[in-house]
């Protein structure tokens, strides 16, 4: 008799899969990218038009790269299939920004007036070494002008060196990471748009000085860069008042659950529950807090607040939550009649016919197409230095779809064109915006205070 | 005392979780003597139907009826498509082509349904029992209930059938199961569709609880190994016993070892899996085994 050795090479082989499983972790939905958003009055729209300045500077340099007498080429990275590729929705909107100003606007504005956009996006399947080929193949054989956004932190932090080696603009990148802000030496040639985690953190602990000055906190976060940002830039903010923090889980996106986390949360019995995690998570940690005793006041990271997510859980227990907005939602009655609002539903169905204009990432995609465009406005050369210049030189810049009061602002010292968000409730089946706009940098600082 | 009783009672849903998915891994070792990499995956993909049916207005329960018919036929058909080309090749051969599968059924689902986040309605009442200080939610004492149910009905099967002899014996020994007049290749193929079934289960079971996306059985997979290989990989009253063993260890060790915490609660599987594998590879309720040379 002997033991039979194929029975255990399966059990080898699970185990072998098993670790490469977790070795390779972050496949479930990663959060960055747009929010669904809501909220009141008009905007104005210096995003749409505007040709003042357009007259080249005759002390101009040659055009770059990708700027011929009649295109400018731009290039973006997206994940358009694979476990992120909600976020493919995002250059479509992008898509239909550029292609509307072709067609309405004449083109690209400013200096670079009388040239129709180009715009080349290709999948990278949310993975970096995919995106490490695909932006060389954009720069190196597509020879765009810029990259109008790479997507996500991880594919961003695979290309940044190249980028930044060959000194092309990778301008607007989608992701709230806090690094892609803070590394002028070495990376100045790259810069993101949205409001970045700890700008959004920020906005919570302003919302719990105004309404819960002594408030006792649990945090769920992601243990990854993402998580990490939003609770350093929580406690930083929070820092010398009453409010505490009371109990921290983490958890890695190779749990199956949050359950344990959550019940040892709920066993500190906080008054507030910050949830800094992602779509398939937060739902889990929101069907918890509508199930339990525990009530606390629901802070909700913009990364998971969809509306689709929280439809998943459900509407009715979860009233009150809270959450942080920058853009204008389609769905809101308040934006009827509004003159964003009302140039993106004239147009997306015409240049982008099979997107749904209320999905929330081509609402954003149209909207950081749009302050794109701002950006070539303020662009005083057709060539990359200017462009990068200029990104570091916005002043009270509009874009299109913004909540009224947010605009674009940069300096040599603050490369986070957009710092300010305004919280928003759950109401009914909609998010309800409540106060005003917060701009966190002029609250609490520049963010490097927070990150270290 | 009342946090270690509510994380115990955690760990015991949760582990009901591995141990569903558990269930159907044992399922198709024992009646095919291979492992499958897309049990898991399969197993959404059942949600996934069940999901779709009740989105287009059937009731909950035909729903569930249609989705195992279908997921009974669907395991079947993968077999008899996918894996009868390779059968009798070395195990590496079928192991390989279950990992594609897997990756197969995770990108179709996402293909057909998007990546965004689904509820799905539990079949039992979303309410959660209080037992004085303590708390357990109805649909995860309703999924222990139900892998009880299941791994009786295959025991009932495996031990007190004829069919299930014949299986059994399609499986350890097909060059003499097929001198005794036993179709191997059709038991094989049952072996897959009741595998499938008992995973649609397992979907529908674990989708109120986690929330149905592409991803949603990836990560339970490795707990559902670890689980099986812990109850023994032939037997499905150990893969029952395994879950729960592996939720709750990792509930506690998470809770009260500070240097695991919260992040490193996947080597609880880990350790488990090859512990096991060096101390009593055949596991608590595994037959060792054995081979005449």
């Amino acid at each position: 008799m002997r033991r039979h050795p194929s029975k255990h090479t399966p059990l080898a082989l699970a185990l072998a899969v098993a670790l490469v499983a977790t070795a390779c972790g972050g496949g479930r939905d990663d959060g960055e990218g747009a929010t669904a958003t809501t909220e009141p009055a008009p905007a104005d729209t210096a995003a749409d038009g505007g040709t003042e300045g357009t007259e080249q500077a005759a002390s101009c340099p040659e055009p770059s790269t990708g700027i011929t007498d009649d295109t400018i080429k731009l290039g973006g990275s997206y994940p358009l299939s694979g476990p992120a590729s909600a976020y493919g929705a995002i250059p479509t909107g992008v898509d239909a920004y550029l292609t509307y100003a072709n067609a309405e606007l004449g083109g690209a504005p400013g200096v670079f007036e009388g040239r129709q956009f180009e715009y080349i996006f290709k999948d990278d399947g949310y993975s970096p070494p995919q995106a490490v080929e695909l932006v060389r193949e954009l720069v190196e054989q597509e020879q765009v002008f810029a990259l109008m956004q790479t997507l996500g932190t991880p594919p961003t932090a695979a290309t940044w060196d190249y980028t930044n080696q060959q000194e092309v603009p990778q301008v607007f990148v989608a992701t709230g990471a806090t690094m892609f802000g803070l590394d002028d030496e070495n990376h100045p040639w790259t810069i993101g748009w949205q409001p970045n985690y700890v700008s959004e953190a920020r906005i919570y602990a302003q919302y719990l000085l105004d309404n819960h000055p002594d408030a006792t906190v649990a945090v769920l976060f992601q243990n990854d860069d993402y998580g990490m940002d939003y609770l350093e830039g929580f406690r930083t903010a929070i820092e010398g008042s009453d409010i505490e923090i009371v109990a921290e889980q983490s958890y890695e996106t190779t749990d199956p659950t949050v359950e344990s986390q959550m019940t040892n949360l709920a066993q500190s019995g906080a008054d507030v529950f910050f949830n800094i995690t992602t779509p398939s998570f937060a739902a889990q940690a929101m069907g918890f807090d509508a199930q339990s005793d525990w009530d606390p006041i629901h802070l909700l990271n913009s990364v998971s607040n969809s509306l689709t997510t929280v439809g998943a859980v459900g509407f009715e227990p979860l009233q009150g939550m809270v959450t942080a907005l920058y853009l204008k939602d389609p769905q809101d009655p308040q934006w009827e009649g509004d003159e964003d609002m009302q140039t993106y539903l004239d147009n997306i169905g015409e240049y982008a016919p099979n997107a749904d204009p209320n999905n929330g990432y081509v609402v954003y995609g149209w909207a950081v197409a749009s302050a794109f465009y701002a950006l070539l406005e303020q662009t005083e050369c057709p060539t990359r230095e200017a462009l990068m210049e200029a990104t570091m030189a916005l002043q009270d810049v509009a874009f299109q779809l913004g909540l009224p009061g947010i605009t674009m602002n940069t300096s040599e010292d603050d490369r986070f064109p957009l710092e300010a968000m305004q919280v928003a409730t759950l109401q009914g089946e909609t998010w309800q915006l409540e106060g005003e706009v917060i701009d966190t940098r002029e609250v609490f600082g520049p963010v490097e205070d927070a990150v270290g | 005392m009342e946090l270690f009783i509510q994380q115990v009672i955690s760990g015991l849903a949760t582990g009901s979780i591995y141990a569903s998915l558990a269930v159907a891994l044992v399922l198709i070792y024992r009646s095919t003597d291979i492992v499958n990499f897309a049990q898991g995956e399969m197993a959404m993909f059942s949600a996934y139907v069940a999901w779709a049916l009740i989105g287009a207005g059937v009731p909950f329960w035909p729903a569930l009826l249609i989705t195992l018919v279908g997921s009974f036929i669907g395991g079947l058909l993968v077999e008899r498509v996918v894996i009868r080309p390779v059968e009798g090749r070395p195990e590496l051969t079928i192991v390989i082509v279950t990992i594609g599968l897997f990756i197969f059924f995770n990108a179709l689902a996402g293909w057909l349904w998007t990546y965004q986040v689904r509820g799905f309605p539990s079949p039992f009442p979303q309410r959660t029992l209080e037992l004085g200080p303590v708390r357990a939610g109805l649909p995860a004492l309703g999924i222990v209930a139900v892998v009880g149910i299941v791994v009786g009905l295959l025991f009932l099967l495996f031990q007190r059938t004829k069919l299930g002899l014949t299986m059994r014996a399609a499986a350890e020994n097909p060059e003499s199961s097929r001198l005794v007049g036993i179709r191997v290749g059709w038991m094989l193929a049952l072996g897959w569709g009741l595998a499938a079934t008992v995973g649609a289960v397992s979907g529908v079971l674990v989708a109120p609880i986690l929330f149905l996306s592409p991803n949603m059985m990836g990560a339970v997979l490795i707990f559902a190994f670890a689980a099986a290989t812990l109850g023994g990989f032939d037997s499905p009253v150990g893969a029952v016993v395994g879950g729960l063993i592996v939720g709750v260890s990792e509930n506690l060790a998470g809770t009260y070892v500070d240097v695991i915490g919260a992040d490193l609660k996947i080597v609880i599987p880990m350790a488990i899996i090859v512990g096991v594998l060096l101390v009593k590879p055949a596991g608590l309720f595994g037959s060792p085994a054995v081979e005449r040379v």
